[in-house]
């Protein structure tokens, strides 16, 4: 860890005086903390050494609640992931945000992390986070990419590139693109709103630019549109063991059904691509058919048709097939 | 007070030193402060062979609170390099850093930065900018530049037992297994972390540091510092996790305390979870050939053994497990090999059932593949095969209830109702597998010394440098006193983990509990002589049932010591001598000349594997061990429930993997090396099935400590067999593994 400075902001206006200076300094480097589990692990890896932090912490009577009008949730940035895994209307109305909250991390991280930090957090690569890997474009653009012939087995088959294989390690962020939330910007010229999906970037050749946000741009809430296939969802996590462990794979799914027939489904994919990642073709795929094992199987080989593997993720195919295969045979069987 | 004391071998009694666990009272090694210490923090290589170029020294220098930079330059010439225990040393490996430029594997010590403050010190190591010229570096096994060396042309002292005519045995036999498996890199990860603490104080050292070895490390560091033994004083009264790590002295060790002597101020070093990986030892990778021949009714007729183990460039560190693998079952031919791989490596060392775990894991899915071929029970299998013989040099074993253990084990599992045809066992979308395998582990035991001092208050302090690696060393060496001298187990006060007191072996081998119990026993039963013979109070036909009381009173204001050594079955006088220099005389397993000593045991799994997605998750883990006499059936019991934990882990969760291009480790953080959580451990059941051995020392005791973690690696395997139909033989078993071979 290096020294950095710390400021704590309590008021949206010592925000915007914040943003203010902030591009002043544009070459300065100023991180929002917020629960910290991210921020403050790579910084004491030295991984990231932010000259300066501002603790948004204080925000949370402006960014921290859940509310809900008629047509959606609101989810503000700085609610802990453990308040909005453990609201009731959430668990029962949104049971896909519930159990990708849940399934996340400890109960001790949860308790801690913020939902807007949560869809920020970096990856898990290991040639990232440790600095004495020197290949790693990610971290030093240009220094090549050790994972690409290292070790892999976690790495993403969707979304990648020759720059960066490195898988987005978050479970939330499924949810969020399966459900077309869209996401509240706050910048020094004032709000954006944007579709969820548009915030994160594929590496392509900048896999530095992990997201659309400019500098000193806030996250301060979420809006996830109610509709007929909300309460129908699931989030299946598959990995090593049964707890504390980031996904092999996994799927955000949610489904309306109408007489048999699938109306309209949401499939998100997680621990196989490089952002947050809606599989578009296998949904179409579905739609307008009955929910039975061939078409769900015909979907999930459509959902990765697209995979580019390395040797150590190659059974990420097989196992993203299943997976999702199981998540939407769960899914048809849900009681709603 | 006699009849309170009565019957306290054997007691299931709570650890008397659990209050001073939970209220915080314990110091552990990382805890220890001194005031004016200044604060170390490593910087290791990044590379995995080569050289130091150039170390550029000027932005962590300007760190305000760094006060000083070691590399080689300040320490070459200063420290020795020692010789492996092995060797006849004290230390896990040969290399030792800073001794110059030289590079001989990832994550060697090539700085150490001290400050006024950890976090400067920290700041200041990532600041110093090191150059290499870096060479290629072979990771394992596979890589072109290794250089693989039998075992026996490495090692005078190793021996592969063989008997009879294996190769020919084998291809006559009727049933042939001919199969191949391998175990992966493994690290102790101790939740406590290498810290060192070393303070100069008139030319005389002490050094605090979580150590399973006090008078190895004392001695192995005064040869390092060129100074004498007896001004080197090493203390470990709590150690938060060893497993094998802190059994012999690790380099760091002896560069912290030159530092502090060349700076003149105490020095702390705790360094980070990464470092750790390669700062210290682990367990090697493995990988086995096993070649089974049999009669159509199960008799082996032929047992053939061949395993290849990684080690570091210069040393020849081996496990050896073919000394357990060819002794377990009766069979007529018996053949082993070991070789050893040299690979730019840091020096693997001792884990946790060193030679059984990776070796009784070939042998066990081996087993488990023959009793597939006769189609008959994995039980009766070894039951056909059962002996109380070894088969290489026709040695009795001291005790030996391994099918007691099955029957025991089988009957609370339920192993009656299992279908044996594979993947015919569900539960919903869970295929259901049940395995089993055998456990052994050597009882070894070594020479020991302790005192006891009778107080006139009645209280008792009984002193041996032993170790108590959290098994329940203090509490089983209360209990003992506390019987032999008639006393409540409530006034007796044990110290160990301390040099100056009088020497115990290593905390290793799983020797402790038998060691340092009959020492202390000899002790007491001495200090009662001792006693009734000076106060007269009695003739000294009968005085072990005397109660106490009478004579107290009698005692001089600071009571009464009286001091023993023990040497057990199979040591020599010379034993002694080595104790007291810091040296293990451990005698027993295969090493007698007219006995063998093992605990044994038999371990069963059951799993449930998604049949799509195919994650393996345990739900029940049964083991049922005969152990000789148990001293305390709480510690045992969790002793052997976390060996079992630790045994499934082995098989499905731990893998240190490697980035092959570099020689280094990849997952060096517990993120990413996988261990069990709570919600992957089920049910654990430990079943102690009684087991009495009069020849294998004066209390019976045979150790445990290792027992738990043999076998089950076998027995998740071939329960994956048994759930699935697919023989996985290369650990650890991943869901890929089965997709794999569906598809
Ligand atoms: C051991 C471990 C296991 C984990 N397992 C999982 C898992 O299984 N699944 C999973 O999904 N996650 C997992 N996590 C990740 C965890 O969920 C995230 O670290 C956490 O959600 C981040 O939230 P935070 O509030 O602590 O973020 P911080 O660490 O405070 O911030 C993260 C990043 O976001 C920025 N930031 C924070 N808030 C805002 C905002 N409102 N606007 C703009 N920028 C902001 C910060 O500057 C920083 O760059 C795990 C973490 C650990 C350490
Ligand atoms: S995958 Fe991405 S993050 Fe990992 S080493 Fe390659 S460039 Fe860096």
């Amino acid at each position: 860890m290096y020294p950095f400075g710390y400021q704590r902001i309590d008021t949206p206006q010592a925000l915007k005086a914040a943003q203010q200076r902030q591009r002043g300094e544009a070459d300065k480097a100023v991180s929002y903390l917020a629960g910290g589990t991210t921020l403050l692990d790579l910084m004491k890896l030295g991984t990231l050494a932010p000259a300066e932090i501002l603790d948004i912490n204080g925000l949370a009577h402006d960014y921290g609640d859940i509310s809900w009008a008629d047509d959606e949730l609101r989810l503000g940035a700085l609610v802990r992931m453990s308040a909005a895994a453990d609201h009731p209307r959430i668990r029962s109305d949104f049971p896909v945000i519930a159990q990708s909250l849940d399934l996340a991390a400890s109960p001790q991280i949860r308790n801690m992390a913020s939902l807007g930090g949560n869809v920020l957090q970096r990856t898990r690569c290991n040639y990232f986070r440790q600095t004495g890997w020197t290949a790693c474009n990610k971290r030093q653009p240009g220094s090549g990419c050790a994972a690409m012939e290292g070790v892999n087995r976690k790495h993403a088959i969707l979304g990648v590139s020759d720059h960066c294989i490195a898988a987005y390690p978050g479970d939330f962020g499924q949810a969020l693109v399966a459900l077309e939330a869209r996401v509240d910007i706050l910048g020094f010229h004032g709000t954006r709103t944007l579709p969820f999906h548009q915030l994160h970037l594929a590496p392509g050749s900048e896999p530095e630019r992990e997201t659309v946000l400019l500098p000193g741009e806030l996250i301060t809430g979420f809006h996830v549109p109610i509709g007929p296939w909300t309460r129908r969802s699931l989030y299946l996590k598959i990995r090593d063991r049964e707890s504390y462990e980031f996904a092999l794979v996994s799927a955000a799914v949610a489904m309306h059904l109408d007489d048999n027939v699938i109306r309209d489904v949401r499939i998100a994919l997680g621990g196989v691509a490089t952002k947050p990642w809606r599989a578009h073709e296998a949904e179409q795929q579905l739609i307008g058919r009955r929910p039975d094992l061939p078409a769900f199987e015909a979907a999930s080989k459509v959902a990765f048709a697209a995979a580019v593997t390395r040797p150590g993720n190659r059974y990420k195919v097989d196992l993203g097939q299943q997976t999702l295969t199981r998540a939407l045979l769960q899914l048809a069987e849900m009681e709603v | 007070m006699a009849e309170t004391a009565e019957g306290v071998i054997g007691k299931d009694v709570a650890r008397i030193d659990g209050a001073r666990k939970v209220t915080g009272a314990a110091s552990y090694g990382s805890d220890f402060a001194l005031p004016d210490q200044t604060y170390a923090f490593l910087v290791t290589s990044t590379i995995a062979r080569g050289r130091i170029r150039h170390i550029d020294e000027t932005a962590a220098r300007r760190v305000p609170g760094v006060i000083g930079i070691y590399t080689h330059r300040d320490i070459a010439g200063k420290v020795k390099a020692g010789k492996l225990m092995a060797d006849g040393g004290y230390l896990g490996t040969s290399i030792q850093p800073l001794t110059s430029p030289d590079i001989l594997h990832d994550g060697q010590i090539v700085a150490v930065v001290i400050g006024e403050s950890f976090e400067s010190a920290r700041e200041g190591a990532y600041r110093l900018d090191v150059a290499y010229e870096r060479q290629p570096a072979s990771a394992s096994f596979d890589d072109a530049s290794v250089e693989t060396v039998a075992a026996s042309e490495a090692s005078k002292t190793h021996e592969d037992p063989k008997v009879g005519d294996a190769e020919t045995a084998f291809q006559q036999a009727a049933l042939r297994i001919d199969v191949s498996y391998s175990t992966p890199t493994q690290h102790h990860n101790p939740i406590e972390l290498f810290t060192t603490l070393c303070h100069w104080s008139d030319g005389k050292l002490t050094v605090w540091e979580s150590s399973q070895n006090v008078w190895g490390y004392k001695y192995g560091l005064a040869e390092q510092l060129g100074i004498d033994p007896n001004d080197i004083r090493v203390l470990s009264p709590f150690i938060g996790g060893a497993f094998g790590s802190r059994g012999s002295l690790t380099p760091r060790t002896a560069i912290i305390a030159e530092i502090a002597r060349q700076l003149g101020r105490p020095v702390k070093l705790v360094p980070t979870r990464d470092q750790g990986f390669t700062i210290a030892t682990y367990r090697a990778e493995t990988r086995h050939h096993v070649k089974l021949g049999a009669t159509p009714d199960g008799k082996l007729v032929s047992l053939s053994h061949e395993a290849w183990e990684v080690t570091s460039r210069p040393d020849n560190y081996m496990v050896s497990g073919t000394k357990a693998t060819t002794r377990l079952y009766q069979c007529p031919n018996i053949y082993s090999k070991v070789s050893i791989t040299h690979a730019d490596r840091n020096t693997p060392g001792f884990m946790r059932s060193p030679p059984e775990l990776p070796y009784l894991f070939a042998l066990e899915s081996a087993m488990d593949e023959l009793a597939v071929a006769t189609g008959i029970d994995p039980i009766e299998l070894r039951r056909i095969n059962d002996t109380q013989v070894e088969p290489i040099k026709g040695l009795p074993y001291t005790s030996r209830s391994l099918m007691a253990c099955f029957d025991a084990g089988a009957k609370a599992f339920g192993w009656h109702e299992r279908n044996p045809k594979p993947g015919a066992m569900r539960d919903g979308d869970w295929l259901v597998g049940w395995g089993c395998a055998s456990t052994m582990y050597p009882t070894a035991v070594a020479p020991a010394a302790a005192k006891v001092r009778l107080m006139p208050d009645g209280k008792a302090i009984v002193q041996t440098a032993a170790h108590d690696i959290g098994t329940g060393a203090y509490t089983v060496i209360g209990q003992v006193a506390a019987e032999r001298l008639g006393l409540p187990l409530a006034n007796i006060e044990v110290q160990i983990g301390d040099s100056d007191l009088p020497p115990a072996p290593v905390a290793g081998g799983s020797n402790t509990t038998a060691s340092v119990c009959n020492v202390v026993a000899k002790a007491c039963d001495r200090l009662r002589q001792q006693l009734f013979q000076q106060s007269n109070a009695a003739s000294a036909t009968d005085i072990s049932g005397m109660p106490l009381d009478a004579v107290l009173n009698d005692l001089p204001k600071d009571g009464i010591e009286a001091y023993a050594e023990n040497l057990p079955h199979g040591t020599t006088q010379e034993g002694i001598g080595k104790l007291y220099h810091g040296h293990s005389m451990l005698a027993g397993g295969s090493e007698l000349k007219d006995r063998i000593q093992f605990a044994f045991g038999a371990e069963f799994v059951e799993l449930r594997i998604h049949r799509l997605t195919k994650e393996i998750r345990c739900s029940r883990l049964i083991g049922a061990f005969a152990c000789g006499r148990i001293v305390n059936p709480r510690t045992a019991r969790s002793q052997l429930m976390g060996g079992l934990i630790w045994g499934l882990s082995s098989a499905l969760h731990e893998e240190t993997e490697i980035d092959q291009a570099s020689a280094r480790y990849y997952n060096d953080d517990l993120a990413e090396y996988l261990i069990p959580v709570n919600a992957d451990v089920r049910e654990v059941e430990v079943i102690f099935v009684p087991e009495e051995d009069k020849a294998i020392n004066d209390l019976g005791i045979k150790g445990l400590g290792e027992l738990g973690n043999v076998g089950t690696n076998a027995a998740v395997a071939n329960a994956v067999y048994h759930a699935t139909g697919f023989r996985i033989r290369d650990l650890p078993i991943r869901l890929e593994d089965l997709l794999a071979v569906e598809s």
